[in-house]
């Protein structure tokens, strides 16, 4: 009861181990902090549910639709709309997928059937927005369609997704990546919605800018208005 | 040994000897059982209690405070544009230069080899490190969104975002953070001879394991000692500089801005002279009730105060050169904004502040020019009080006049606290002396060992040993 409290021999043992504790517990928060809670881990990956099982892949895929036939307004505003039932209807008023389609399975019947009560009641169809920016960022699709940066550079190769999910980071320093050197993501203005275009000899990303005065800048205002 | 009369005046300096610097009938036993006994003692005297429970609850509004604040916004506070620091800043800045005293007090006292420091240096530094926690808690809800508070350090993130290492705010986040970690370090390594000697007192086995846990197994050895007194004169070393520099950075978040009545080269000296100003004021606050309510009398004498409030009538002194040669340099210089900044902050609509700040600061420690004031007890209580009234009053008078009438009358405008700046500085006084108390129940108030060093009968011997003795005060 009056003994001195000194640290008991098999103390000595755990230096080590409370050591180790240490290195190894800041390690593994640093490694959480930057893995786990970066964009790439919390983000990418988006997929939502959207209320019609409309293919990219099909429609931009396989039977080429170019990307402004339905987001028409992308190289006029800062949004790139979703169209409306009415642009579908273009087509699929001649064109009914479920007389094609496999009778045996009966989901299949179902795919166009929101489309056409969305046509016929006049209520649009409540897509689900894939890439979201916070309300805090400005963005505008115009301001870099007709500056040379293409469709695929920042939302992937929509061609090939059944369903759209978000392919890139869409973080600030994402964003920041490209203006602060824009070259190597230029393309000729021909090409912007050509998921294919590789970088060839003919194209010279620094001419291209040079002649497009493209210098983003990277001052707050540029994107918090 | 020769008794030393209990009351003795050792106040006055007598060439033929020296004046002791613990009084009473003191040997190495009884102070430890002096010192010791505050916190051993079943039960805490009465005040204590009484005192306790006023700062919790004021602590406990301080909380709920900062809850309403970031729930609903920084607009409960009376900031608005153009005045947009308000009392946040007012009281960073009085709760760190209140934590000047205990480092001056321990590390370059230590260094100058002044004894007396070893009777007060363990709760002046104790409420160092409350006065800075106190003080950092202010930026942080300042910040308007707490919750991204750590925004403040340079840590990599996906926003490719860093501070402005150009501004001085960041240099603040380091002074004072380095401030804080250097205190804490220093404070700890004191404590642990004392600790040491808690353990081997104490009386049940949870403090004999809480005790020795914080003790880290010290056993007195000279091994331990040697490494004790070497890890203490290097962290000395290392704190001697940070009692200049960081109530320097903190004038920078002034100085470096463009605003007439903050661009001043003047800032750093005077702030670090203001900082150990009002860090003794509190310290003589502190020690006052103190010495008295745990039977410290002994041990913190009238030298140790007489002491202090010299150093309150210097840098004071130095704070009242301060204000007067602003306004002169204001005049020399020529510039129409900075002589109405003067003039606006004399004589304008802060005028009772100011003059607030000019009476108790530099007016009123010169009555410490008369021994009689310096070593009345209620007579120094008051003034501490007052020089920390006005030390207040300094920091509002700097960020209030200054912002809300600078280049263009048309973006004038005035400020008016709102109940919630006025609760949160009481507030932030209950979480100080919440720590305090604490610290004063269960930890040793005063430096046991250091204090032994320093007692006549230790002295004498050390003296005829190697001359080491040399300077005690």
């Amino acid at each position: 009861m009056n003994e001195p409290f000194l640290f008991p021999k098999w103390v000595d043992g755990l230096k080590p181990v409370v050591g180790a504790g240490l290195v190894c517990g800041v390690l593994y928060v640093v490694v959480v902090v930057t893995f786990g809670f970066a964009p790439t881990a919390t983000d990418v990956g988006y997929m939502p549910t959207q209320p019609v099982p409309y293919s990219h892949a099909l429609h931009a895929g396989e039977l080429g639709i170019d990307c402004m036939y339905c987001h028409n307004t992308v190289d006029r505003t800062a949004h790139a709309w979703i169209p409306p039932t009415q642009t579908c209807m273009n087509c699929h008023t001649a064109i009914h997928p479920k007389k094609s389609m496999d009778p045996s399975n009966p989901d299949s019947e179902d795919k166009l059937s929101p489309v056409l009560t969305s046509f016929e009641t006049g209520r649009p169809i409540e897509w689900v927005r894939v890439h979201d920016l916070p309300d805090y960022a400005y963005f505008n699709h115009s301001a870099h369609v007709n500056r040379g940066v293409g469709c695929v550079s920042c939302h992937g190769r929509v061609d090939r997704m059944e369903e759209v999910y978000q392919a890139e980071r869409l973080s600030m320093s994402w964003c920041l990546d490209c203006h602060r050197d824009p070259t190597p993501f230029l393309r000729p203005l021909d090409q912007i919605t050509n998921m294919e275009w590789k970088p060839d000899g003919d194209f010279d990303p620094a001419t291209f800018a040079k002649q497009h005065d493209i210098r983003p800048s990277t001052d707050c205002s540029t994107c918090h208005r | 040994m020769a008794t030393i009369p209990l009351e003795i005046d050792n106040t006055q300096d007598d060439p033929r000897h020296r004046a002791p610097l613990v009084t009473g009938d003191h040997d190495l036993g009884t102070l430890t059982e002096t010192v010791s006994r505050v916190a051993e003692a079943p039960r805490a005297p009465l005040a204590w209690y009484v005192a306790f429970t006023i700062s919790a609850g004021l602590t406990i509004m301080l909380g709920g405070l900062i809850g309403y604040l970031i729930m609903t916004g920084v607009g409960v506070w009376g900031v608005n544009n153009p005045v947009a620091w308000g009392f946040a800043i007012i009281n960073f800045v009085f709760w760190v230069g209140i934590g000047h005293a205990g480092t001056l007090i321990s590390a370059i006292l230590f260094l100058f080899r002044q004894h007396w420091r070893t009777g007060i240096n363990r709760f002046a530094e104790a409420m160092t490190i409350f006065a800075v926690i106190c003080a950092g808690m202010f930026p942080g809800i300042h910040v308007g969104r707490a919750w991204l508070a750590y925004w403040m350090f340079p840590l990599p993130n996906q926003m490719a975002m860093w501070p402005q290492f150009r501004s001085p705010l960041l240099w603040d986040v380091f002074a004072v953070g380095t401030y804080f970690t250097v205190s804490l370090l220093f404070w700890y390594v004191g404590l642990i001879p004392d600790l040491a000697t808690f353990r081997d007192r104490a009386k049940t086995r949870v403090k004999q394991i809480v005790y020795g846990i914080f003790a880290l197994g010290w056993n007195g050895s000279m091994r331990h000692w040697h490494r004790y007194e070497r890890a203490y004169l290097i962290l000395a070393a290392l704190a001697t500089p940070l009692v200049l520099s960081v109530h320097s950075v903190v004038s920078f978040d002034f100085a470096v801005a463009q605003l007439p009545g903050w661009h001043t080269t003047i800032f750093p000296p005077y702030f670090v002279a203001g900082a150990i100003f009002s860090g003794f004021g509190m310290v003589v606050t502190l020690a006052v009730p103190a010495r008295e309510l745990f039977g410290l009398k002994h041990i913190i004498t009238m030298r140790h105060l007489d002491n202090m409030n010299k150093i309150i009538l210097a840098t004071g002194s130095i704070v009242g050169y301060a204000y007067s040669i602003e306004f002169f340099i204001a005049w020399y210089g020529a510039i129409p904004e900075e002589r109405f900044a003067f003039i606006s902050r004399a004589f304008g609509p802060y005028a009772w502040a100011y003059w607030i700040m000019f009476s108790c600061n530099a007016f009123v420690p010169q009555l410490f020019w008369f021994r009689k004031i310096r070593t009345s007890i209620p007579a120094m209580f008051i003034i501490s009080l007052l020089v920390n009234v006005g030390m207040w009053f300094e920091r509002y008078v700097i960020v209030v006049t200054s912002l809300s009438s600078d280049f263009l009358p048309s973006s004038w405008g005035p400020y008016v606290p709102t109940w919630v700046d006025a609760a949160m500085l009481v507030g932030s006084f209950g979480l100080f002396f919440t720590f305090f108390l604490l610290f004063c129940r269960y930890l040793p108030m005063v430096a046991m060992a250091e204090v032994k060093a320093v007692m006549p009968h230790t002295l004498k011997r050390s003296a005829h040993g190697d001359g080491h003795a040399g300077g005690a005060a």
